[in-house]
């Protein structure tokens, strides 16, 4: 039933992000319109899969850091992403690709050293110094970052900034393709390591008597959600919120074994991120808000209403 | 007469990084099945580190230890947690669970990656929960469980592996007299009616002394002496070992250790 549901609300969703738009197109026009076809439809789609990204890629590291605070950005991806795209605009990289690979090269380079950072006490990844040392190099990037705007042209800069702040306005089926084929494989490495993120709720040395190679999850785990998010910053920016929220209303509605959360958490966070994105672009039409206030906007006041039924019962 | 040798410990010793003595050094240890052996010591004795290192979570600096033959460190976990099951002494709860969802965690090392639950899982949780006593509690939260039936809980689990030997981490630390005896019954009758291994670390001497077949008593990760509990739990020994006066008497053929009193030894 509460699967159904869920079902529902993605047909219904993207549904609605295809209907309605700054362009008023009429029903029976809407399938031979390439408004529809070249515009609504791969962004609808593209923000399904971002949102889907991020929603899984939040269930991911949540368990992996066993911080229910946890969010696919907070361990230095959308610093490193930022910086990536100032630099590209700073030293204007031509092409339409130069920036979103800019900011995946910078989100994976601060995932780089976050990993790095995460090994210092020995062998293994600490989950807590891995989340000090995602802080840490956020802030490292964003003060970088904000040291390149102050010395350069505001006109240019501006873009950055509104490209930082998430959307999905050129969506193409381009990127839509890109990411239909490097989303899959880190998907199915988190889908393969549901059953022991299951365990390390437990704890690393429990989960270890029940049979997780622990040591091996967590690399996995963190190389997998964080390239996840890195893709997702690339193609849309930093939209916050989703991989925060969506891992745990998911486990208030469907429970907290990984085997449901991940899928679910992928089909909510696209259904959370194609209403923000259609709500983003025709509340204040022909403008357009960043779609990351409008997951803020929507998703706290939900996450509000969840947590306080689940603690009253 | 010639039970399955489960885990062999010779020689072992361990040392963490930055230590100034070793944690273990030259620990031996036999466990067989149907074996209800007993881990002694004063805190920071090397107990836990024992567990560890017996079961390769941590590679020893000396000797070896080896789970049916072969090294401890040579397991995939997921292999070992079929042949061994741990009640930990510490774990944590993040989340809300009910306790035939914690006991189904058991079944994870028999599952396949991407393979559901199948009925022989379920037919052993059951199982499981109905040895510890436990049946009745399978709908409730882990959260609104007594410190007792978490650990028959926690034990249902172990037991849900299906292993050859469970190791018991300190099980009774925050347990009243009943649940504490409960507890040691109920592995007691595990090790005699489906002849599974024990190895409970443990800092009840007496109970010990009652139940085990074979006791190792450690100490600054030396092992002081090992064998039946009449022959280790001397007086001479378990002063020593505990930095206490201590008188020993006998109950039911068991030795029992009595702590005395600062005038008692004095008289």
């Amino acid at each position: 039933m509460r699967y159904a549901l869920l079902g529902l609300a993605v047909i219904a969703t993207l549904g609605a992000a295809v209907l309605l738009g700054p362009a008023n197109v009429p029903l029976r026009d809407l399938l031979g319109s390439p408004i529809f076809w070249q515009l609504r439809l791969p962004r609808a789609v593209l923000a399904f899969l971002v949102g889907g990204a991020l929603g899984a890629s939040g269930v991911g590291l949540q368990a992996l850091v066993r911080n229910p605070l946890a969010d696919p950005f907070l361990l230095g991806l959308s610093g490193g992403a930022g910086l990536g795209a100032v630099v590209a605009i700073a030293l204007a990289l031509p092409g339409p690709w130069a920036l979103p690979l800019a900011a995946f090269a910078g989100a994976v380079g601060a995932m780089a050293l976050v990993y790095r950072l995460g090994l210092v006490g020995g062998a293994q990844l600490d989950p807590r110094v891995l989340l000090l040392g995602g802080v840490a190099v956020g802030a490292f990037a964003a003060a970088v970052t904000t040291a390149i705007v102050s010395l350069a042209e505001a006109t240019e800069l501006r873009n950055a900034f509104l490209w930082l702040w998430g959307g999905f306005s050129g969506a193409s089926w381009t990127t839509v393709l890109v990411i239909a084929v490097y989303a899959p494989l880190p998907l199915v490495v988190l889908a393969a390591a549901a059953r022991p993120l299951d365990l390390l709720a437990l704890g690393e040395e429990p989960a270890q008597y029940l049979g997780a190679d622990v040591r091996r999850l967590k690399q996995v785990v963190y190389l997998a959600a964080s390239l996840l998010t890195a893709a997702a910053v690339a193609v849309a920016g930093v939209i916050g919120f989703v991989g925060l929220i969506v891992p745990h209303v998911c486990r208030l509605v469907w429970g907290r074994l990984h085997r449901t959360l991940l899928p679910t958490a992928f089909l909510a966070g696209g259904i959370l991120l194609v209403a923000s994105d259609t709500l983003a672009r025709t509340v204040v039409a022909p403008r357009e808000l960043p779609v990351g206030i409008v997951t803020a906007l929507v998703g706290v006041p939900l996450f509000a209403v969840l947590l306080r039924r689940w603690t009253v019962s | 007469m010639d039970r399955e040798l489960i885990l062999a410990v010779a020689g072992l010793g361990c040392r963490y990084a930055d230590a100034a003595r070793d944690a273990l050094c030259d620990v031996s240890l036999e466990v067989r099945a149907g074996e209800f052996h007993a881990v002694l010591g004063p805190n920071g004795s090397g107990k836990t580190t024992l567990v560890r290192a017996g079961l390769g979570l941590i590679r020893p600096s000396a000797g070896r230890a080896e789970v049916l033959g072969r090294p401890a460190t040579g397991w995939s976990r997921r292999e070992l947690a079929r042949v061994v099951g741990v009640v930990p002494q510490r774990e944590d709860n993040l989340f809300p669970q009910r306790v035939r969802e914690t006991v189904l965690l058991g079944r994870y090392p028999h599952l396949s990656l991407f393979g559901d639950v199948r009925a022989t899982d379920r037919a052993a949780v059951e199982r499981a929960l109905v040895a510890c006593d436990a049946a009745d509690l399978a709908d409730r939260w882990l959260w609104t469980l007594s410190g007792g039936e978490y650990q028959r809980v926690r034990l249902a689990r172990a037991l849900a592996q299906e292993p050859k030997l469970l190791v018991l981490d300190e099980p009774t630390t925050s347990l009243d007299v009943r649940h504490e005896m409960q507890l040691f019954e109920l592995t007691r009758a595990l090790v005699d009616a489906q002849g599974l291994a024990a190895l409970v670390i443990t800092h009840h001497v007496n109970l010990a002394a009652r139940f085990a077949d074979q006791v190792l008593l450690l100490s600054e990760g030396r092992a002081v002496a090992r064998g039946a509990p009449g022959n280790v739990l001397t007086a001479e020994t378990v002063q020593n070992v505990f930095a206490w006066p201590m008188a020993i008497t006998s109950f039911d053929g068991r030795p029992q250790m009595i702590p005395l009193r600062t005038k008692e030894t004095n008289p």
